[in-house]
């Protein structure tokens, strides 16, 4: 049952406001994030991977591994929306005993392939995971989705390098290109452009996209699977804290969950796209 | 009783008594420290703010470098620097640092014996929500078994300023460790603090335990002397503030007495300060002894109170501990 375009924007706007409530119950927890990436996992989990929420181990699925952890209240959102698992746990966020770990624990929740939170491991996981289907004649891809920040990492581009040679084609990288980390935007911390121009010196081949367009998110990752030579980097482009206004684009919303007044103009203004439709 | 000679906070156990960050502590200590001397310089790792180090970084502008989410690239540079003369001092999450690049801490800090200066922050359990890849348990033990180094755990606000003002000056490889939520001041601007000593926050005329606390732990090990007293038993209480080097001398003083030693710390059993203290007693005073501590196991989501409590640390704990290592004796 594939979503039309007009339906996944909206489901995408109900993760939005899923994610502020989530952050809004633990009162701690990371914003910018998740909201800026919740289109490009609308994307992915109802129109890209193929998988099964009521078989989370099938053999054949693709691999999905987010390798920036914090943004999990986005992973979350859109896995219980996916049917992984009740809409109504996403209020344990982060709580004593929960499935939803403040960063996520692989052997807590069906659906994740691997725990992450600490930066720079995912790229090279999913490596590992692309070099295994290969070698056991698999069909499935491996998609990982990384965050910008963590391209300072060092292990990042080791797992690049090692995706080049040995030219996995079944290997997709998002990146979420929204020019934060914490200590302020990326290119004052630790400069990364020509971002593009990097990837296709390690041998990856390139494509843009405009982070917010569903749409051409899912071109993007349906001409991914098509590029039969190179592992391929999608560049999403973002913006941190996209839909709630005084979010928007300010890199100390990185870690910071809303108090409960912030969490209310926000719901507000999610629930009538940013003042484009009438509250139903 | 708290011992009256260290100028403690006395009201330490009244209801809404002062809490403060180690973190703020140690920001403070970073910045008179490079007022002091010009060559100490300082290294984040994208996580500036939250370990503290913004007010150095704006007083020093050109002694500040920031490496980006790059733990490995941050210690390496800082051995370089320390290689030429400067005093670096490093910070980022104790599980990413000396968490992720303990090898490079181990090859290019401590066996080249260069003055840089690992802080570890946000460790233990008290990285509460975060869950278990946030919370480091293993700090200690990395650091205490590398050659060359000092580990330093102070238990409040104030003891990390002064510590972090020790620390810039012992010209080696050095581990400080602290935490991030506020946690009751224990002590004052006067209490004593020297890298290596240990004292004793609570005497009694005729201890029949010791307990050795490192950190946040000191603060639940005062409150479990006092419930203890209550109850007639007396106790020791040791700010164990510098697990490496060791004061041997301290412990023995005490354990002599007791003859009965427990070690409560925010960190696994194996390799953390417990350890520590047991190496050095089995060889010179066996004794009696209970570890509280976390038993070989990850942490998780939830708020201090909930993981203190799942883990067996609180005061409560360290209590029984002290009741089963007397009975035992
Ligand atoms: C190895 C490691 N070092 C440091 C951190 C702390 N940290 C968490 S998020 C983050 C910022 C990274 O930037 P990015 O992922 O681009 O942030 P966002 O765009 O989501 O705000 C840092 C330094 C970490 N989680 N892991
Ligand atoms: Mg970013």
């Amino acid at each position: 049952m594939e979503l039309t375009f007009e339906e996944s924007r909206k489901l995408a706007y109900q993760i939005r406001q899923d994610i502020i409530q989530m952050l809004d119950f633990a009162k701690s927890g990371h914003s910018a994030g998740p909201l800026g990436m919740a289109d490009v996992f609308v994307a992915l989990y109802f129109h890209v991977l193929r998988h099964d929420p009521k078989n989370p181990k099938w053999e054949d699925r693709d691999r999905f591994v987010l390798s920036n952890g914090h943004i999990c209240p986005v992973l979350y959102a859109t896995l219980a929306r996916a049917d992984y698992f009740p809409v109504q746990e996403l209020k344990t966020l982060r709580t004593f005993g929960s499935r939803l770990q403040g960063h996520p624990h692989r052997a807590s929740l069906p659906g994740l392939e691997t725990t992450s939170g600490p930066l720079g491991s995912g790229i090279a996981q999913a490596v590992g995971m692309a070099l295994a289907a290969r070698l056991d004649n698999k069909k499935y891809d491996v998609w990982v989705v990384s965050s910008d920040g963590e391209l300072n990492e060092g292990n990042s581009w080791e797992a690049i390098m090692a995706a080049s040679k040995y030219h996995l084609n079944n290997l997709t990288l998002l990146v979420d290109r929204n020019n934060i980390q914490i200590d302020g935007f990326t290119e004052q911390v630790m400069p990364l452009e020509p971002l593009r121009d990097k990837f296709e010196a390690f041998g990856w081949h390139v494509l843009e996209v405009d982070g917010h367009n569903i749409e051409a998110v899912v071109d993007a990752c349906n001409e991914a699977r098509s590029i039969f030579e190179k592992p391929v980097a999608i560049i999403a482009h973002t913006i941190p804290g996209k839909g709630v206004d005084f979010m928007e684009f300010n890199y100390k919303w990185h870690g910071e969950a809303p108090g409960h007044e912030d969490a209310r103009h926000a719901m507000q203004e999610l629930r009538t796209l940013q003042g484009k439709v009438e509250p139903e | 009783m708290l011992n009256p000679d260290l100028y403690l906070n006395l009201n330490l156990f009244d209801a809404g008594a002062e809490r403060k960050t180690m973190r703020e502590g140690f920001g403070q200590g970073l910045l008179e420290a490079g007022e002091q001397n010009p060559n100490i310089v300082a290294l984040a790792a994208d996580l500036r703010d939250s370990v503290s180090m913004t007010k150095f970084a704006q007083k020093f502008p050109d002694r500040f470098f920031e490496v980006g989410v790059a733990e490995q690239g941050m210690v390496t540079i800082a051995s370089g620097l320390a290689a030429s003369g400067k005093i670096p001092f490093t910070g980022s999450y104790a599980t990413f640092s000396p968490g992720r690049n303990w090898e490079q801490i181990r090859t290019t800090i401590c066996y080249n014996n260069v003055p840089v200066k690992i802080v570890g922050s946000h460790a233990g359990l008290l990285t509460s929500p975060d869950g278990a890849t946030h919370q480091a348990l293993e700090d200690i033990a990395l650091m205490r078994a590398l050659p060359n180094t000092q580990v330093v755990a102070p238990c409040d606000v104030h003891e990390a300023r002064k510590a972090t003002l020790a620390i810039a000056e012992n010209g080696k490889p050095t581990y400080l460790r602290v935490m991030r939520p506020p946690i009751p001041v224990v002590t004052t601007d006067k209490t004593p603090f020297r890298i290596g000593r240990i004292d004793a926050f609570w005497t009694s005329k005729k201890p029949r335990a010791t307990v050795c606390a490192i950190g946040d732990m000191l603060y639940y090990a005062l409150c479990a002397a006092m419930e203890l007293e209550q109850e007639g038993l007396e106790v020791e209480v040791l700010n164990v503030a510098t697990v490496k080097p060791l004061d041997i001398d301290a412990i023995l003083t005490s354990a002599k007495k007791t003859k009965a030693v427990v070690t409560v710390e925010d960190h696994q059993k194996a390799g953390g300060m417990g350890s520590a203290v047991a190496e050095a007693l089995s060889q010179t005073y066996p004794v009696r002894m209970k570890l509280v501590g976390v038993d070989d196991a990850f942490g998780q989501s939830g708020t201090p109170e909930d993981l203190i409590l799942h883990y067996g640390l609180g005061q409560k704990f360290i209590a029984q501990a002290v009741r089963e290592a007397i009975a035992s004796k």
